[in-house]
C-alpha cells in the first residue's frame, strides 16, 4: 500500500475541521493553508473537501485537473482510498482528497465518512477537514468527527455571531460531545484581519473577538494581496513564505503544533523609512 | 483626519458600536441554546395557568435559566400591568382553603415574640 510510512512507524491522525457557519471568511484558503504548513513541518497530512457538490479546494490546491475519483466514490466503495488521494507535487507529505459534485447532498453517509477516516488515520499525522458553509447535513457532518476545530472567523459581526454558533454545536452534536469525551479542542482564526481599520475604529479587534467569543486565539492572518495571488495560480498560500498571509499560517501551524510563536500583524511594524517608501506590501 | 477629530469631537467609532451589539445578541442566543429541554414545555403550561386567570400575550410571559453565583436560578416574568383579571373558572382554585391571614406589623414596632427592652 503506498499510502504506509516507513517500517514500525505507527500513524493515528488527529482529525482537525476547517469550520465557520458563515461563508466566504478563507475556510478552503485556510485549509489548504494549515494543511499546506503541516506538511513543511513534516508532517503526513491530508486535506479533505466536505463541500460536496460545490468542490473547491482541488482549485486552491492546484490539482483540479487530477481528480479522477472522489470522496463519495470511496464512501460507496467505487475506488479505493489511494486511487481518490492525490499526492501533492510540492510536498511529499501533502496529499488531497477531492469532493465530488454531485448534486446529493446526503451522499455523504456519517457510518461511511466514519470508515474512510479511520482508514486514513492508520496513514497519516492529521487530517484536515474543510467544511461548507451553513450548518447542514454537510457542514454538522463536516466537524461530528472533530478532535480540534479551527474556527475561521472574520472580524465582522455576522461572521463572529455565527461562529458562536459553530462553538454551540461542536460542544453538543459532535461525536466527542455525543459520546461524552473529551470536548473538542477549540481554535479561533482571525483572518482578513486589517490593522489600519483597527486603529481607525472600523474594525473589531483581535481583542475584542477573543472577549466575545473567548476561545483561545491560534493566529491572525492579516488581509492580504497574496492570498488572491494564491488562489490564482493553485498554490496554498503557506507556500508564499515571503507573504504576510503565508508567514502568519505558518505561525498559527506552529502553535497548533504547540510552539510559542508570538502574534504577528497585530501591532504596527516598525519599518525604515527606506522601506515604508521601496518595500512591498 | 486629526484636525477633523479635534473639529468634530468624537463620534461612537464602529467598531464599539459592533462589540456592544454582538454582546447583547449572544448573551440571548447563548441563554436559549443552553437552556433546558423542558423549558418551552414549562413556559406553555404556565401560559396556561396565568391565563385562567388573568388575560396575557404569549410575550408577556418570559422565562430563563441563568447562574448567580454558585445557584441556578430559573426566572420566570410576567407582565400583567393592565390586563383583564377573568373571573375565576379553575376548579382547583374554587375547592382551595381560603388563604391564611399573614400577620402584619408595623414598621417601627417590635415583633409580638420579641421582648420589650
Amino acid at each position: 500500500m503506498p499510502l504506509s510510512g516507513e517500517e514500525g512507524e505507527v500513524y493515528l491522525a488527529r482529525v482537525i475541521v476547517l469550520t465557520s457557519g458563515k461563508g466566504g471568511v478563507g475556510k478552503t484558503t485556510s485549509a489548504a493553508a494549515i494543511a499546506a504548513g503541516l506538511a513543511l513541518r513534516g508532517k503526513r497530512t491530508v486535506v479533505i473537501d466536505f463541500d460536496v457538490g460545490l468542490r473547491n479546494l482541488d482549485l486552491v490546491m492546484g490539482c483540479e485537473r487530477r481528480v479522477v475519483f472522489d470522496f463519495i466514490n470511496v464512501i460507496n466503495g467505487d475506488a479505493k482510498l489511494n486511487q481518490a488521494l492525490i499526492k501533492d507535487k510540492r510536498n511529499d507529505n501533502l496529499y488531497i482528497f477531492p469532493t465530488s459534485q454531485t448534486r446529493d447532498k446526503e451522499a455523504l453517509r456519517r457510518d461511511g465518512v466514519e470508515r474512510v477516516l479511520d482508514e486514513l488515520k492508520e496513514n497519516f499525522d492529521y487530517i484536515v477537514c474543510d467544511s461548507p458553509a451553513g450548518i447542514e447535513h454537510g457542514a454538522i457532518t463536516a466537524l461530528y468527527f472533530a478532535d480540534s476545530a479551527i474556527v475561521v472567523t472574520n472580524p465582522e459581526v455576522s461572521s463572529v455571531r455565527d461562529s458562536d454558533r459553530i462553538l454551540g454545536i461542536l460542544a453538543s452534536k459532535s461525536r466527542r460531545a455525543e459520546h461524552n469525551l473529551e470536548p473538542v479542542d477549540v481554535h479561533l482564526l482571525l483572518t482578513r484581519y486589517s490593522l489600519e481599520r483597527v486603529k481607525r475604529g472600523e474594525m473589531l479587534s483581535v481583542e475584542d473577538v477573543k472577549e466575545i467569543l473567548s476561545i483561545p486565539l491560534l493566529g491572525v492572518i492579516p488581509e492580504s494581496e497574496s492570498v488572491l495571488r494564491a488562489s490564482n495560480t493553485g498554490t496554498p498560500v503557506a507556500f508564499d513564505q515571503e507573504s504576510p498571509a503565508g508567514r502568519a499560517y505558518l505561525d498559527a501551524v506552529a502553535r497548533f503544533i504547540g510552539e510559542q510563536r508570538e502574534m504577528r500583524f497585530v501591532q504596527p511594524e516598525r519599518r525604515s523609512i527606506f522601506r515604508s517608501l521601496f518595500g512591498r506590501a | 483626519m486629526r484636525l477633523l477629530d479635534l473639529l468634530f469631537p468624537e463620534r461612537r467609532n464602529s467598531a464599539v458600536i459592533a462589540k456592544d451589539r454582538l454582546k447583547i445578541v449572544l448573551a440571548h442566543e447563548r441563554a436559549s441554546r443552553d437552556a433546558p429541554e423542558f423549558l418551552q414545555a414549562l413556559q406553555k403550561d404556565l401560559l396556561d395557568a396565568v391565563s385562567r386567570y388573568v388575560e396575557i400575550r404569549d410575550d408577556m410571559l418570559r422565562i430563563n435559566v441563568g447562574q448567580s453565583g454558585d445557584t441556578s436560578l430559573l426566572e420566570i416574568n410576567v407582565e400583567i400591568d393592565g390586563a383583564k383579571v377573568r373571573p375565576v373558572q379553575n376548579s382547583a382554585a374554587r375547592n382551595a382553603p381560603p388563604p391564611r391571614p399573614v400577620p402584619r406589623f408595623e414598621a417601627d414596632t417590635p415583633a409580638p415574640w420579641v421582648k420589650p427592652v
